[in-house]
């Protein structure tokens, strides 16, 4: 294998896969793996866009075949700080454990639910996996899929939809969800032959008093998560994905999110949500691996093995009444969250992880905490210990019909089992006897996604369960 | 002193009076159950009747200082009312201290809470027994005047938490441990399923809770903060659960919820209006613009039998009369209006 420039070739491709990996097209989509199933891509060996460009840019074109070898070539065009592809840019694709959990929250969310076509078989979905994983395993590189998006045969249309030409991989992960309705459909019907196979964690989530749910934003056969610090790369992943399951599945809903709300890393400073309210000062840790394997990984015994590695997504799209909670005093405000707004710290206190003292009374006798704020409501010691890993972002779809801001949270939170963590918490906040500030909220979208564990080289998505 | 309280008209015998206490005789020769109220300036209610049945008469004592006043003839129970000057003559009312004030705003306010409170326990009665006499069109009839009296004090009913479920909750609140009761339940059978069967259990559990609600509102603390937050809340639900239709999801009765949250918010304004006048008068002045404007607003949707939209019973037009454009409007005035309601509070409580 080797780079070498080709100008005169037919086929010039500005990037392309290794060649033991199968084109993720629309033709890989309809064959069978795992005899195509996509060989290793670490991140060592993807070419960045930027890269590329660079290499266009002196008039260079990459041949096929760019392997370990070519990327040494490369490097030598475009010369990285460290030796490393783009320090930084690249979170791998391929563990233990699907990326995107517990890596530490990127700026950008576009999150996509798909439902499978009426005449979807179990072949079908299981190519779509394989051409998914395959684009993958570019995607998260920062490559192109297929023969690219200007590299390919000029009289077709290009593989890649090209709008991520120059951008690097922008810690782009892809995470892969499997929803309740692909085990057992509304109709209580075992489409794909895989009702046995469903873990008991994956039960339907119960109604929750106040939902005011949109059946259009809620559920999905599939989901897929593409978090990345440029929102132009998160949102090329989708596209291309969902380029590629067409005539397999369709996108029932998707939602781009911006401006994390949660931190899932000590590394990262807590933002602000819309409210204007630091989110996730509470939020457990990637780097205490106990309460990941405790909380977050479904652990080997949990239920079916396929999901052993795994963990269970619960999304919840929730619309802010952004203007009457704007027109709310700060002191309402922060009585309804349970902390003050300036510093994040509780009641009483002066930093943002001060322990939350639920006992502690002012001067005038009344709880400092009020018995409904939000925090004290979610919190794990009001919850028979239930903690969740947040990972949800704010959004604005722009306006409503009332000229009024559709904006929120698209609330993402993973766990080992949403019977007894999310179900558990979402009980004790929803109502209106219950959190405070369910009077400026409303629950519009849900949804709830096995997602199985990592991938390895030579596998497809969720492979296990199909066997 | 007697006052003709009609459809289109509000005859007072009198409209020059001398400062001192006055009783209005009321009676109701307009088709509708009506109210009569006594107005300061800022339409701060020196003394109302509620619920005044049509051919019907009530008496409405009042204490008037020297000062301009309006009576207002509201038919319908809704609107600005149709007005009329009156004009008091000798003994000004003493200067109040700002605490006077507030405290007279208190005073004030806990009487229409539980003015409104047991209008809203008369009401729930003539709704129940329409039911229990097996009469649809009646119960269909009589639920818009309920609701208008339960929307008026919706803060202070939700503030018993486990109260104002069982009257007011909706079937997205329902759970396997909570059925879908209450108002709402009966709305749901009455409109859309058009039966009174299997209506009685719940209204009558309604009436009880109804109750219920009329004894604790007499013990609920009041304070001048309370009462800004209130006010605030009312326009939220307004924001949140009318202008959006969605409470009142099978009678279409939407704007009649509105009017009250409208209603219930304007009282806590003008009670605490003498004390915000002094504290910030740009915030009153902001306030005695939006307020009518708003009412005003609403009162381009009140609808005569034969209009079209016209439910019986209520004063307004079915909520799926209105346009997406008139909809925006009443989204956007109500938005106007949330922002200085939203300051009332630091006002009050300001040192």
């Amino acid at each position: 294998m080797s780079t070498s420039p080709d100008p005169g070739g037919p086929h010039g491709r500005e990037s392309q896969p290794a060649p033991d990996s199968a084109p993720a097209s629309a033709s890989a989509a309809s064959a069978p793996a795992p005899d195509s199933a996509p060989a290793p891509a670490p991140a060592s060996r993807g070419f960045s866009r930027r890269r590329v460009v660079g290499l266009l840019g002196g008039a260079a074109v990459v041949s096929a075949g760019v392997g370990a070898g070519g990327t040494a070539a490369a490097f030598a065009v475009s010369t990285t700080d460290d030796g490393s592809p783009e320090s930084g840019q690249t979170v791998p694709f391929f563990g233990a454990n699907q990326a995107g959990i517990v890596t530490p929250v990127q700026d950008r969310l576009h999150f996509a639910a798909f439902d499978l076509g009426a005449t979807a078989t179990r072949e079908d979905l299981i190519a779509l996996l394989t051409a998914w994983t395959n684009a993958a395993t570019h995607l998260t590189v920062g490559t192109d899929v297929g023969t690219g998006a200007v590299t390919g045969e000029p009289g077709a249309p290009p593989d890649d939809t090209g709008e991520a030409l120059g951008l690097s991989a922008a810690r782009l992960t892809l995470t892969f969800g499997f929803g309740t309705s692909l085990f057992t459909d509304a109709t209580g019907k075992d489409r794909f032959g895989l009702a046995a196979s469903r873990p008991p964690q994956l039960a339907d989530l119960p109604a929750f008093p106040g939902d005011a749910l949109n059946p259009a934003l809620c559920g999905g056969d599939l989901c897929v998560q593409a978090c990345a610090d440029d929102p132009q790369v998160a949102v090329h992943a989708i596209r291309n994905l969902a380029r590629l399951a067409r005539g397999t599945a369709s996108v029932r809903y998707s939602q781009l999110g911006f401006g994390r709300t949660s931190s899932t890393s000590n590394a990262q400073v807590t933002p602000r949500n819309m409210m204007g309210f630091k989110d996730g000062t509470a939020n457990i840790r990637a780097e205490d691996t106990a309460i990941m394997n405790a909380q977050v990984w479904v652990q080997p015994g949990d239920g079916p093995a396929w999901m052993t590695g795994g963990s269970y997504l619960v999304s919840r799209r929730i619309r802010m009444l952004i203007e009457p909670w704007d027109s709310t005093p700060l002191t309402e405000q922060e009585r309804v969250i349970g902390r003050a707004k300036g510093s994040g710290a509780p009641p009483g206190k002066s930093d943002e992880f001060d322990p939350l003292d639920f006992g502690a009374k002012g001067a005038d006798g009344e709880p400092l905490i009020d018995p409904n704020a939000h925090v004290r409501l979610a919190h794990s010691s009001h919850n028979n210990g239930a903690v969740i890993l947040r990972r949800g972002y704010s959004f604005t779809n722009g306006t409503d019909d009332l000229g009024r801001l559709d904006a929120g949270l698209f609330f993402i939170a993973y766990q080992r089992d949403p019977r007894t963590q999310f179900v558990t918490i979402q009980k004790s906040l929803a109502g209106k006897a219950n959190d405070a500030l369910n009077e400026y909220i409303q629950h519009v979208g849900s949804g709830l996604f096995a997602c199985p564990p990592g991938v390895q080289p030579g596998e497809y998505l969720g492979q296990k369960l199909f066997e | 002193m007697a006052v003709k309280a009609g459809d289109k008209n509000c005859e007072v015998a009198s409209v020059e009076l001398a400062a001192g206490r006055h009783t209005f005789a009321v009676t109701n020769t307009a088709s509708q159950v009506t109210e009569v109220y006594v107005y300061a300036a800022g339409d701060r209610i020196m003394g109302e009747v509620e619920n005044v049945g049509p051919s019907t008469k009530r008496n409405l004592i009042v204490d008037l200082p020297a000062g301009e006043y309006q009576v207002a003839c509201k038919p319908g129970m809704v609107g600005d009312g149709i007005r009329t000057a009156l004009k008091v003559t000798g003994k000004a009312a003493p200067p109040q201290t700002l605490d006077q004030n507030l405290q007279t705003a208190v005073t004030s306010y806990q009487t229409y809470v539980e003015s409104e409170t047991q209008a809203l326990v008369d009401t729930t009665a003539t709704f129940v027994a329409a039911i229990s006499s097996g009469d649809l069109a009646k119960a269909k009839e009589a639920y818009p005047a309920v609701r208008l009296h339960y929307e008026r004090i919706e803060p202070i009913a939700e503030s018993f938490g486990d109260l104002d479920p069982l009257i007011d909750m909706r079937i997205d609140d329902a759970t396997p441990e909570t059925p879908f009761v209450g108002f709402h339940a009966i709305e749901q059978k009455l409109f859309e399923q058009k039966t009174l069967d299997a209506t009685q259990p719940l209204a009558t559990a309604l009436s009880t809770n109804v109750g219920k609600l009329n004894e604790l509102v007499k013990t609920v603390e009041l304070t001048p903060l309370v009462m800004a937050n209130g006010a605030k809340s009312l326009l939220d639900e307004v924001a949140a659960s009318k202008v959006t239709g969605e409470e009142e999801r099978y009678s279409r009765i939407d704007l009649v919820d509105f009017a009250g949250n409208v209603d219930g918010a304007k009282y806590v304004y003008s009670a605490l209006r003498p004390a915000l006048q002094e504290k910030d008068p740009e915030l009153v002045s902001t306030l005695d613009k939006r307020f009518p404007a708003l009412v005003g607003l609403l009162d381009t949707h009140l609808a005569k039998p034969g209009d079209n939209g016209y439910i019986p019973g209520s004063p307004y037009v079915s909520y799926d009369t209105l346009t997406p454009e008139q909809v925006k409007a009443l989204a956007v005035e109500v938005d106007a209006i949330s922002e200085p309601i939203g300051q009332i509070a630091g006002v009050v409580t300001s040192k």
